[in-house]
């Protein structure tokens, strides 16, 4: 089986992200890395090859600057075959439905019978993207998975929404995504990182993929963003040790004072 | 005025409440029209109605059930075809994002999701980086397509025309391509929506798997319970209740983190919440830097006698 998981280059969440002058997210000047919640689609396809059996190939697709480079190797030393890249400046500023048409384009030129994503991003968090591959490569997208299984020609997600807990199907070829709940990621072992050295990471531009630089990128964007504003930080507020169920009788006080109670 | 499609959110045919604030978003955009998947109850007619609908599009959903999203994203494609409306708005839940994911694709459309507050034009307004930025932001090509966040607005009733239209479309064997093979309902907390609450109170790592004391004080002031990413892992509470970045992001009225020390992760979850409170033991916790009012203390004793505070001014 052919297996590949898309994964996005994004702003260490821990660290101070913020956006440039046109709007765009800071890619530069904060620290880049594989996007934590994608650890889990990787980790998902490594166990499906574990199961499978070795003619299983796992393949980490990225679309982004050339750092990118760094998350697609980070997914190699888990444990995947081989990575593509596809990387142009045009690309830049592209919103969800840009980078969904650059993913799709790369994947109809691959063999595959399943693709992974991650939840969401930690960036742009929007979570829409496994379900715009699924509609422009016309097959079922099966999304927020809690826990995947794949048999018999079918992959199977529980999905754990706001009202019930659904268990979904469909027939592969398909694209899902897996939430942080469908198994811890596992740490790139010594051996891992030594062997990740000699995987093949193919790199496209636009121009291999038949796509246009005017399709994609800030200007070609559907959405644009207005403004950005750094939420002014909370003012401090009272703090109160609590001696003897002082804390308990000052809170009571407060939650009344704001109607609270 | 331009229409304004609002895809209804409904259990087995209850509307829910982000479905009413939709519909009161909508009435900033123009003339909403709901869109209700499934038959149409007298009950859900007349909730869609005080609360603004115009027109109520009902589709048969006989030919669609048990099939995942992708028929409801063709339905609303073509409507979106037949009603060129101002806009498509659609609560942010997971199906909710499948949907308007589909739909942007399928109408060549600009989407924005989680949008924490919707004016006309449409301009948006998103909570991003764990909150620490607002963002606002447009759809500058085709059908504005927006998933909206509970509690985005607060529900105005307003009597609409609540004129019912029924419309048959046809769905396509491609979109019947994932099953929903079984559906097992969340089992009743009796407490409110964890999103929808005007007050949570949420337990972590502090409580050391002893929730009662959270139990006890939401229960006194009618709110939800929620848990940190630690209380989860651990196996104190269900993940349906977590609050964090992989969870629930909640932005209530009153949010009370009790033994939660603050990461990042949960913040990410809870900082747009308008009044902040924390019990924690440990002064140097960072999320005493988010709180109105912080008391340093042990959970264990504040919380139940806080309990019976509120009880006791309730009468």
């Amino acid at each position: 089986m052919n297996i590949v998981v898309c994964v996005k280059y994004v702003p260490d969440a821990s660290a101070d992200r913020r956006f440039e002058a046109d709007n765009t997210v800071d890619r530069v000047g904060v620290d880049g890395l594989l996007s934590e919640l994608d650890e889990y689609a990787v980790e998902q396809a490594l166990q499906l090859k574990e199961k499978l059996g070795d003619d299983t190939q796992v393949t980490v697709l990225s679309v982004g600057p050339d750092g990118a480079g760094d998350a697609i190797r980070k997914a190699l030393q888990m444990g995947a075959d081989k990575g593509v890249h596809v990387v142009d400046d045009a690309i830049a500023g592209s919103d969800a439905l840009g980078t969904s048409l650059v993913l799709a384009e790369a994947l109809k030129r691959a063999t595959w019978d399943l693709v992974i994503c991650g939840m969401t991003s930690t960036d742009g968090a929007m979570g829409v993207l496994p379900a715009m591959l699924g509609e422009r490569l016309g097959v079922p997208a099966l999304t927020f998975g809690s826990s995947l299984t794949v048999e018999g020609g079918k992959a199977t997600i529980r999905r754990d929404g706001d009202v019930a807990t659904e268990t979904i199907e469909a027939s592969l070829p398909a694209v899902v995504s897996v939430t942080d709940q469908s198994g811890e990621a596992r740490y790139p072992s010594f051996k891992g990182i030594m062997a990740a050295k000699k995987k093949d990471v193919l790199t496209f531009s636009l121009g291999d993929l038949g796509v246009s630089a005017d399709q994609v990128g800030l200007s070609a964007s559907w959405t644009a963003v207005e403004g950005t504003e750094a939420r002014p930080p909370r003012t401090a507020g009272e703090i109160v040790k609590d001696e003897d169920g002082s804390g308990a009788k000052a809170l009571a006080e407060f939650l009344a004072s704001k109607k609270f109670i | 005025m331009a229409e304004v499609l609002v895809l209804v959110d409904h259990v087995d045919g209850a509307v829910r409440k982000t479905t009413h604030e939709l519909l009161t978003i909508a009435r900033r955009l123009g003339e909403p029209s709901a869109v209700f998947i499934g038959s149409l109850s007298d009950d859900a007619a007349a909730s869609l109605k005080s609360n603004g609908a115009e027109k109520i599009y009902t589709v048969d959903d006989a030919d669609i059930k048990g099939f995942l999203v992708a028929p409801k994203a063709e339905v609303l494609a073509q409507l979106v075809g037949s009603a060129s409306p101002a806009a498509v708005l659609i609560s942010a839940s997971v199906e909710g994002k499948e949907i308007a994911g589909r739909l942007a694709v399928k109408t060549d459309s600009g989407v924005i999701t989680d949008a924490v507050d919707v004016q006309a034009g449409p301009v948006t307004t998103q909570s991003v980086f764990a909150g620490n930025y607002t963002v606002t932001a447009k759809v500058t090509k085709g059908t504005p397509i927006i998933a909206v966040k509970p509690n985005a607005a607060a529900p105005e009733a307003v009597e609409g025309a609540g004129a019912v239209e029924a419309v048959s479309v046809s769905v396509s064997a491609a979109a019947k391509s994932a099953t929903v093979t079984s559906s097992e309902p969340k089992a009743a907390s009796g407490r409110p929506e964890l999103t929808e609450a005007a007050t949570v109170v949420a337990g972590g790592r502090g409580t050391g798997g002893d929730f009662s004391a959270v139990e006890g004080l939401a229960d006194s002031l009618g709110a939800a319970v929620g848990a940190s990413r630690a209380a989860v892992d651990s196996g104190w509470y269900p993940h349906a209740f977590q609050i964090g970045q992989t969870g629930k992001v909640v932005s209530p009225q009153l949010y009370i983190a009790a033994g939660i020390s603050g990461a990042i992760q949960h913040r990410a979850g809870m900082q747009t919440s308008k009044t902040i409170v924390a019990v924690n033991k440990d002064e140097e916790a960072p999320i005493f830097e988010l709180v109105d009012f912080g008391v340093v203390g042990d959970l264990h004793a504040v919380l139940p006698a806080v309990t019976s505070e509120v009880n006791t001014r309730k009468g």
